[in-house]
């Protein structure tokens, strides 16, 4: 059976699957952190999950109509990327993977842009200064954890962090997931951190499949255990739940500002829907694992608690007409996405002159202006 | 601590500056990296035992002492995460010279390199840049053990968005360098460890030579001879030999692999009409069979004969005991101008 926060097990939860606020053993060191939440960030938490749920639907059905070129979808994954998103501050660097769609959002990205990459007009989509601290997605998988981890040892090296200012002291979260963690980047990631102390979290997303091959063929061991074995702290989390992921990860980004040192956190989640829009779950997939988990779903726990704090049924629907017209505006947007020019396959392969590279621009030039009716 | 170097700025007592210095390329390469560290605090060294020991080949001997352990990084033992790293830190403002300790280990790495590093400002659309150096020692000669002598230049040659150049002398070594430091695009400096040792004058006053430009080291005018690295000293050997016999060799030091700066070699098979391409790395799909290809199809009323390549054998290195019959030696060069001017 699928792993499962409870009392037995140190995985941290606050709220149960039933939506209840009832913090357990492992939960109390974190406890001071919700502290720092006041009712409208539970509103804003409960928004965003909703409606980036929505944005992926949608995404998924511009995929299915042939406007994307693939979909991956975060279904199931919004707690504990909403909760540890909102850990972060203006100054941090944040490294995605390619599935930290509401990540981006929180930091400030515009959605269309993900979708730009994923409709084959770029390879990026947007400039992380403008956006954020917001890192392109990295396709090759855990490529991302070192870059992050380098970039940790610069805020050191220039003496951005530890600096004993919580509002300028800065620090990277890195996000990957529970196949990349057996990727040699990931461990010499975790190296590095390790040797350099970096200010830096390694947020590992454990959504249970690395697309059709279950966690146990990565892992015989919990992999937060894994932290200890590189000389940090470790420690697991309800992913499913917004408030620990927030609270667990806001003490880890804390200590990381103020020169402790990295740390790892797992999140325990799931995968609801496929690895991606080119993917077939039900071909290796037990249903009932799958029912397991909706039944846990991180949207409906988190509305169950608001509503048990007496938010408004108005706020609620308020809520889903939002998710609504953001999708709506998406799919709008991102219908107007026009190819680049053709120039694009030149440019910025350097930043300084390229004789090779001018020269086969200028054939491509001259060779579809040859053709009658083509473009000069 | 770097005493024996005499470098620009390091005899702040005599006031004036030595306008050159004969040494071997290890000094040459630590003069030109410490006045890179020297112009730009953003400059760092990383890799595996840079740092107290200077490096297994000393390249770096002196500089953790003069800059410390934030400019200079002894780093775990894990290819990847140097270049990963590096990557990271460049994106930070900083540029990283990365060292990888033997030309065969380059390859834990190769991801990051060519995934990553070499796309990094295309992703970004122009967004950044990433002033990254790898420092490759590499080349045969030496008589190692496996992975020691590897000549893997073409992998990184091949790759869009890197810069891939090679130095033969202490001059060039030490301007090179600091043009590839302070370059915006990574670039992958193949060291020639063959002639790490070899004397010779370094002038501190000019460089002589853009970073990418070829050029000709010794004019002639029979055939054309074309290498990069350690093999310019074998054309350089082989041309005395064969004026001795009456063949006036001219000798084109490559210098840059990526890009190719075709100009001088184009102009000096205009007047030779020959061209043989040497190299100590396999020449199947190789810089070698690039420049071959090339000057074929830009030069190819000009050529009297086809385009000769000398390379090593298309097998991996050997041991060490028989490298002396796998590498191209002076006496090989000869056969394949002879056999260039015998058409």
């Amino acid at each position: 059976m699928p792993a499962t926060p409870n009392d037995a097990l140190p995985t941290v939860q606050l709220l149960s699957t039933e939506g209840v606020f009832r913090p357990n053993d492992a939960a109390a060191e974190f406890l001071p952190y919700l502290d720092r939440l006041t009712e409208d960030d539970y509103r804003r938490f409960y928004r965003d999950m909703v409606v980036v749920r929505k944005f992926d639907t949608e995404a998924a059905n511009l995929q299915r109509q042939g406007q994307l070129a693939l979909w991956v979808p975060s279904h199931g994954q919004e707690a504990a990327q909403v909760g540890s998103a909102y850990a972060t501050r203006s100054q941090d660097h944040v490294f995605p993977s390619y599935r930290e769609h509401v990540v981006g959002m929180i930091r400030g990205l515009d959605l269309v842009d993900i979708l730009r990459m994923l409709r084959g007009v770029t390879l990026g989509g947007w400039n992380p200064e403008d956006h954020g601290n917001f890192h392109l997605y990295t396709l090759v998988l855990a490529s991302q954890t070192l870059h992050a981890t380098g970039y940790a040892m610069g805020m050191q090296l220039d003496g951005s962090t530890a600096t004993g200012n919580p509002e300028t002291d800065q620090a990277v979260i890195v996000y990957y997931g529970d196949g990349a963690s057996s990727q040699g980047d990931a461990n010499e990631a975790l190296v590095f951190a390790a040797s350099y102390q970096t200010p830096q979290v390694f947020f590992l997303q454990n959504n249970h499949w690395a697309i059709s091959v279950p966690v146990s063929r990565q892992s015989r061991s919990p992999l937060y255990l894994r932290a200890g074995g590189f000389g940090m702290p470790g420690t697991q989390v309800d992913g499913n739940d917004v408030l620990a992921s927030y609270a667990v990860t806001a003490k880890s980004m804390d200590d990381a500002r103020a020169g402790r040192g990295p740390a790892l956190i797992e999140a325990l989640t799931y995968r609801v829907g496929a690895h991606t829009t080119a993917d077939d779950p039900t071909k290796y997939r037990d249903p009932e694992e799958l029912a397991h988990w909706v039944a846990r779903d991180p949207i409906v726990r988190f509305r169950t608690y608001l509503q048990g704090l007496g938010v408004e049924q108005e706020f609620l629907d308020s809520v889903d007409e939002e998710a609504a017209d953001y999708a709506s505006d998406v799919r709008r947007r991102a219908l107007e996405i026009r190819a680049p020019e053709r120039s694009v396959i030149f440019d910025n392969v350097y930043a300084e002159p390229h004789p090779l590279i001018a020269e086969q621009k200028t054939w491509l030039e001259r060779y579809e202006a040859s053709f009658e009716g083509g473009q000069a | 601590m770097n005493g024996e170097a005499v470098t620009p700025g390091s005899t702040a007592s005599a006031g004036a500056a030595a306008a050159s210095a004969n040494l071997p390329m290890t000094k040459a390469l630590n003069a030109g990296l410490r006045q890179a560290m020297l112009a730009d605090p953003k400059v760092l060294l990383m890799g595996e035992d840079i740092g107290p020991l200077g490096g297994v080949f000393r390249v770096t001997e002196g500089l953790f002492a003069e800059f410390g352990d934030k400019r200079v990084l002894d780093t775990p033992l894990a290819e990847s995460g140097i270049i990963g790293t590096a990557i990271g830190l460049a994106m930070r403002g900083f540029r990283p010279v990365c060292e990888i300790q033997f030309d065969g280990f380059v390859f834990p790495g190769f991801d990051q390199i060519t995934s990553q590093l070499a796309r990094m400002r295309n992703r970004h659309e122009g967004g950044l840049i990433m002033p990254v150096v790898i420092r490759i020692p590499y080349g045969g000669h030496i008589g190692s053990i496996e992975h020691h002598q590897e000549s893997p230049e073409a992998y990184f040659a091949h790759t869009p968005g890197l810069r891939v150049v090679s130095p033969s002398n202490p001059h060039d070594a030490y301007w090179m360098m600091q043009e590839a430091i302070a370059s915006d695009d990574p670039v992958i400096f193949f060291e020639p460890k063959s002639r790490y040792w070899p004397k010779g004058e370094v002038h501190f006053g000019e460089s002589g030579a853009p970073l990418h430009a070829s050029r000709v080291v010794r004019t002639g005018t029979d055939v054309t001879v074309v290498g990069h690295g350690a093999m310019v000293s074998v054309l350089l050997q082989a041309a005395d030999i064969a004026q001795a016999e009456g063949i006036s060799i001219e000798v084109v030091d490559l210098r840059s692999l990526s890009p190719i700066d075709y100009g001088p070699i184009l102009a000096s098979v205009e007047k030779t009409g020959h061209l043989v391409v040497a190299q100590e790395a396999h020449g199947n799909v190789s810089v070698g069979s690039e420049i071959a290809a090339t000057v074929a199809e830009k030069a190819f009323y000009t050529l009297e004969a086809p385009v000769l390549r000398v390379s090593s054998f298309d097998t991996p290195f050997p041991p060490a005991a028989v490298e002396t019959h796998f590498l191209p030696s002076p006496d090989r060069v000869l056969e394949a101008i002879d056999r260039a001017l015998a058409y």
